[in-house]
């Protein structure tokens, strides 16, 4: 456990000194802050354009972050031969698969973190006061970005960055429309499609178990319920990529 | 038990990505390495040296055959304790500093906090890396690059040493420190296997060398067994008449003339006085006379050369 933990470390120092990340978090403070001025032009809307925009610059640059990031993860440590020191070490496959893991994972928690205090203290300068259901959104937004990096991970152990970047920019996309894939077949009536969107569907992780974010901005409640079935959801699937993902590792030689 | 046990490891790779068709790179190679030995892993671009590393340090897998170190299989994470391993050309993280490499890598061997930075400090200076400790990977020299990763094979104070062109990148210096290293790692009772193209260092560091061709191998023994110990002299001749000459060619194993001069290789010393003799009696000049012995290098070649493969 001790040996993920380092590993872990060693990854988020990694992209803490990547210059590329900062850039990312910037930008997205700077579309956070940019709501404010859009909520000036909107009468009586200026708290909930500041929630609608804070909220999806999140999820954008988080899911930016987490894909690009992801990718990267294991497929750069095989491209640039920092593997052949490495595995060589008293540590196992599975240790250095959960130690990337877990080292983006972190990543994301910080970052994300920085990102939130950023958009409670813009809402907290026009409103005096705190809200804490947009803290529900969020919690689910990681479990969305911690799945969408162990997808990138999956595909970088066993294919190139490219690869890996449009095989989970796919999921992705596929991933928020899944509840219309699984009602195709009401529509297309013949031939092969159906039971193919029906296949995708259910292979594809359906990621809106993770948006809630118009119903924390429009005031609707959000059930712990709901929290704990998207957590347990979202662990499941977490748990059988990574299996896979050593899985695959364990078996690929580093020619 | 021997350090390094290698019973018949093949290595195949497909050839292409969708092809069935497999390149042997390695064929049943079967070595043995006693504790305290240091080995010399020779041969040819594509002879099967570093995929032979590869196989032991379990960055791939074997086709067939098996391999243990220290009597252990080859992913058991206590042997892998106590080996260090130099890949061929390292590459390291290079947003880390050298000491940071170093106690990254300590924590991985699980030492406490005050050993890892005290060995870091005792290893930089080692490899003559003090001054760069602080200093990211990334404004590394390659000899630099090289030297750190002699210090973190050396991390854990190992029992086994594996070496992939250890001397790769290193100036004249660098190689004179690493030919020292490894004197004082075979004094410290280390086993050290190492891959090189560069065969003086092999044959003046190693008690036993293997010769690999095409992925087989073709000789495997102590030096003093596989190389003609014999020495043989070699006399430079001037002013030499064309009489002389044939007389000479007579009783030499070998003659060349270059201009005026005639070059002899002789058998021994006894043949050597009767040169000497004909030299004053004919009123030629002797140039030179030193005793020559056959070298690694000309015994690879010709091993190579007969089994069919390039020059290193």
């Amino acid at each position: 456990m001790t040996k993920i933990v380092f590993i872990s470390l060693n990854t988020f120092r990694e992209t803490v000194r990547d210059k590329v990340l900062y850039n990312l978090v910037l930008f997205a403070l700077i579309m956070i802050a940019s709501s404010y001025v859009l909520g000036q032009v909107s009468v009586y809307q200026e708290v909930k354009i500041i929630k609608d925009l804070g909220l999806a610059s999140i999820a954008a640059f988080g899911s930016v972050i987490a894909i690009f990031i992801g990718i990267g993860l294991v497929s750069k440590e095989i491209d640039k031969r920092t593997l052949y020191s490495l595995l060589p070490k008293p540590i196992s496959r599975v240790h250095f698969i959960l130690g990337k893991y877990g080292g983006l994972c972190l990543t994301l928690a910080v970052n994300i973190t920085i990102m939130t205090v950023g958009l409670y203290a813009l809402l907290f300068a026009m409103t005096r006061s705190f809200e804490p259901a947009l803290l529900k959104a969020i919690y689910l937004l990681y479990f969305e970005m911690a799945l969408l990096t162990a997808l990138a991970l999956l595909f970088s152990t066993f294919t190139s960055s490219i690869l890996s970047a449009v095989f989970t920019g796919f999921f992705y996309v596929v991933g928020h429309f899944s509840a219309e894939l699984k009602h195709l077949d009401s529509v297309v009536e013949s031939g092969f499609l159906p039971q193919l969107t029906q296949i995708v569907y259910y292979l594809v992780p359906n990621l809106r178990n993770f948006d809630v974010k118009s119903r924390v901005v429009s005031g609707d409640p959000v059930p712990f319920t709901m929290l704990g079935y998207s957590t347990a959801y979202g662990v499941t699937y977490i748990a059988i990529l990574l299996i896979i993902a050593t899985v695959v590792f364990k078996r690929r030689n580093l020619k | 038990m021997s350090d390094v046990e290698i019973v018949g490891l093949t290595k195949d790779y497909p050839v292409g990505s969708f092809s069935r068709k497999t390149k042997r790179v390695l064929d049943s190679l079967s070595l043995i390495i006693e504790q305290g030995e240091i080995f010399g892993l020779i041969g040819p671009n594509g002879a099967g040296k570093t995929t032979t590393l590869k196989l032991l340090m379990g960055l791939v897998f074997p086709t067939a055959g098996r391999a243990k170190i220290l009597g252990k299989p080859l992913h058991d994470l206590a042997m892998k304790a106590q080996i260090g391993y130099l890949p061929e050309h390292p590459y390291f993280y290079d947003y880390l500093t050298g000491r940071e490499l170093l106690n990254y890598f300590g924590q991985l061997f699980g030492l406490e906090r005050a050993e890892q930075l005290r060995r870091a400090d005792d290893l930089l200076e080692r490899v003559g890396l003090t001054a760069a400790g602080d200093t990211q990977l990334r404004e590394y020299s390659k000899g630099m690059t090289q030297r750190l990763g002699v210090a973190q094979a050396l991390l854990n104070r190992p029992r086994i040493v594996f070496l992939d062109e250890p001397m790769s990148g290193l100036d004249p210096m660098g190689r004179r420190d690493m030919t020292v290293l490894v004197r004082e790692l075979r004094d410290e009772g280390v086993t050290v296997l190492f891959c090189s193209h560069i065969l003086p260092d092999v044959e003046a560091l190693c008690d036993r060398v293997g010769i690999l061709n095409q992925g087989k191998k073709v000789e495997e023994g102590k030096l003093s067994e596989i190389l003609d110990l014999s020495v043989t002299i070699e006399v430079v001749l001037g002013n030499v008449s064309d009489g002389l000459e044939q007389e000479l060619g007579a009783i030499a194993t070998r003659l060349h003339r270059i201009g005026e001069s005639v070059k002899l290789e002789l058998g021994g010393e006894e043949v050597l006085d009767r040169v000497l003799g004909m030299v004053q009696s004919t009123g030629s000049r002797l140039v030179s006379v030193q005793p020559v012995r056959q070298t690694l290098e000309e015994y690879f070649v010709r091993q190579v050369a007969a089994t069919g493969g390039e020059r290193p």
